[in-house]
């Protein structure tokens, strides 16, 4: 199976999952938005997801795409440091065209990951999971499970969550940089020109989704502080 | 301007294969800019035999840029701080008075040192031979202008042509990967119509030998793009995954 014993089809494996877990993010993102306007709003959203069939299917997706990236992650660094040989060099300087973010895409991945288990502890294990099994483990205040708009009044308030959340997104941020124009790369739509394209396009593009995820963040802290 | 330049030099010394290497210092004294680096590891190599101590072993043969044959890790950068262009066309004006210079062989699993500085490149030749080539039948002498390829394709090929097959990319990839090496001798066959025939074929034999011989997987960190000596565009390893994927989509 050529998505498994080749080199390039591993890195088609890491490509669509890439591909598919940023546009879960433009999903994520465009309904936090909501949020920035009406938080009653938000909270029809989060009725019409909640635990039903659709959302389920989508969160269980989501989770096999998530392991995928991951696996192939590990494997990948471990062929490569084994490619890499023995000994190290012992004076190395990185090219100016050569970003930082492409050599460590594992750290940054491992602190998105991280911070994603305790985005889940936050929000999901409040909301769906008590949906599924029939919970009633609510933060104290929260309106039933589908009540999101207060949960992020009551994580924004704490400036501890603000920090983590920002680190975070600034780890997301320098992932998807690299990501992005990666992809592209990798599944041989690009060239000389689109190169440089899917490049500026990443960029903005990513830098567009993480300020539509920091907005809701700060805009509940500064509201938590008047 | 020439002036004359004295420096240490930190060398890898490494007696084979399988013996555990480590750096020796070794003070160079007034040394002219206007030497190029082997001629300074010449010097270097005519005191050690004067003192009676054994020659640094590196890898050199045309020091004209065209053979692909010399090498070094020259202070972090595979041919040295020099961009296109290899170890044999740098020069000592590039470095300054009362610096060290670090010289490594390159460090990878698919380059195994034979001595010193010198690595065995045979994986090379081994991709190549797996399907780098283009089979014709013999016959009478095609036409020159009987097939007609665009300026542009013509460009392209030989920019991937130009790939003298010196193995940087692979010494300057964090990933031992040699991407930038097969996707150019992949290219430079299958931009043209007389590669096509055998375009999938190629591509497939050539990609699965660089992984069979120990390479890494591309991360696309361009760290190949920016040390190689001829300037070869990742474009081409774009080209190779497009290759790559369409004949195995259409197995």
């Amino acid at each position: 199976m050529w998505l498994i014993d080749s080199s390039i089809g591993r890195k088609v494996v890491m490509s669509v999952t890439g591909a598919a877990l940023i546009l879960f993010l433009t999903f994520h993102m465009t309904m936090n938005c909501v949020a920035l306007i009406s938080g009653d709003a938000y909270n029809v959203i989060c009725e019409f997801l909640g635990a039903n069939w659709y959302a389920q299917v989508g969160t269980y997706g989501l989770a096999i795409l998530m392991a995928l990236h991951f696996v192939y992650a590990f494997i990948l660094t471990i062929q490569n440091r084994r490619a890499r040989g023995s000994e190290r060099y012992a004076v190395t300087e990185r090219p100016k065209s050569v970003e930082w973010a492409s050599q460590n895409m594992l750290v940054l991945g491992i602190i998105v990951l991280v911070c994603l288990l305790l985005h889940l502890a936050n929000f999901w294990s409040k909301m769906q999971l008590q949906e599924l099994i029939h919970g009633t483990n609510f933060v104290p205040g929260q309106n039933g499970p589908t009540d999101g708009a207060f949960l992020i009044k009551y994580t924004f308030s704490q400036w501890y969550y603000v920090i983590i959340y920002t680190i975070w997104l600034a780890a997301l941020w320098f992932h998807l940089s690299h990501g992005f124009w990666s992809m592209f790369q990798t599944v041989g739509w690009s060239g000389t020109k689109w190169q440089r394209r899917w490049q500026v396009i990443g960029i903005i593009y990513v830098t567009l989704l993480v300020l539509g995820f920091l907005s809701v963040v700060y805009l509940y802290f500064f509201k938590s502080l008047c | 301007m020439e002036k004359n330049i004295s420096f240490k030099l930190k060398v890898w010394r490494q007696r084979g294969p399988k013996e555990k290497g480590q750096f020796k210092v070794y003070e160079m004294k007034e040394i002219p800019t206007d030497t190029s680096f082997l001629e300074m590891l010449d010097i270097l190599n005519e005191q050690l035999i004067n003192a009676g101590e054994e020659p640094v072993v590196f890898d050199h043969d045309c020091r004209e840029g065209i053979c692909g044959m010399c090498s070094l890790y020259i202070n972090g950068h595979p041919h040295g701080p020099a961009t296109g262009a290899t170890t044999c066309q740098l020069y000592m004006r590039r470095f300054k008075d009362g610096e060290t210079i670090t010289v490594e062989p390159w460090r990878s699993a698919g380059f195994p040192v034979i001595r010193d500085l010198m690595v065995d490149r045979r994986a090379y030749d081994k991709i190549m031979q797996a399907g780098g080539y283009v089979s014709i039948n013999t016959g009478g002498v095609p036409d020159a202008n009987a097939i007609p390829i665009s300026k542009e394709k013509a460009d392209l090929a030989m920019d991937a042509a130009s790939c003298i097959g010196c193995g940087a990319c692979v010494a300057a990839c964090k990933n031992g990967s040699a991407m930038l090496f097969v996707s150019a001798k992949v290219s430079q066959l299958a931009l043209l119509p007389q590669g096509q025939v055998e375009a999938a074929r190629r591509a497939k034999a050539m990609l699965s030998k660089m992984d069979e011989l120990g390479f890494g997987n591309c991360t696309n960190t361009r760290a190949c793009e920016a040390e190689c000596p001829k300037c070869i565009s990742i474009s081409n390893i774009a080209r190779l995954n497009r290759e790559f994927i369409a004949a195995k989509l259409s197995d």
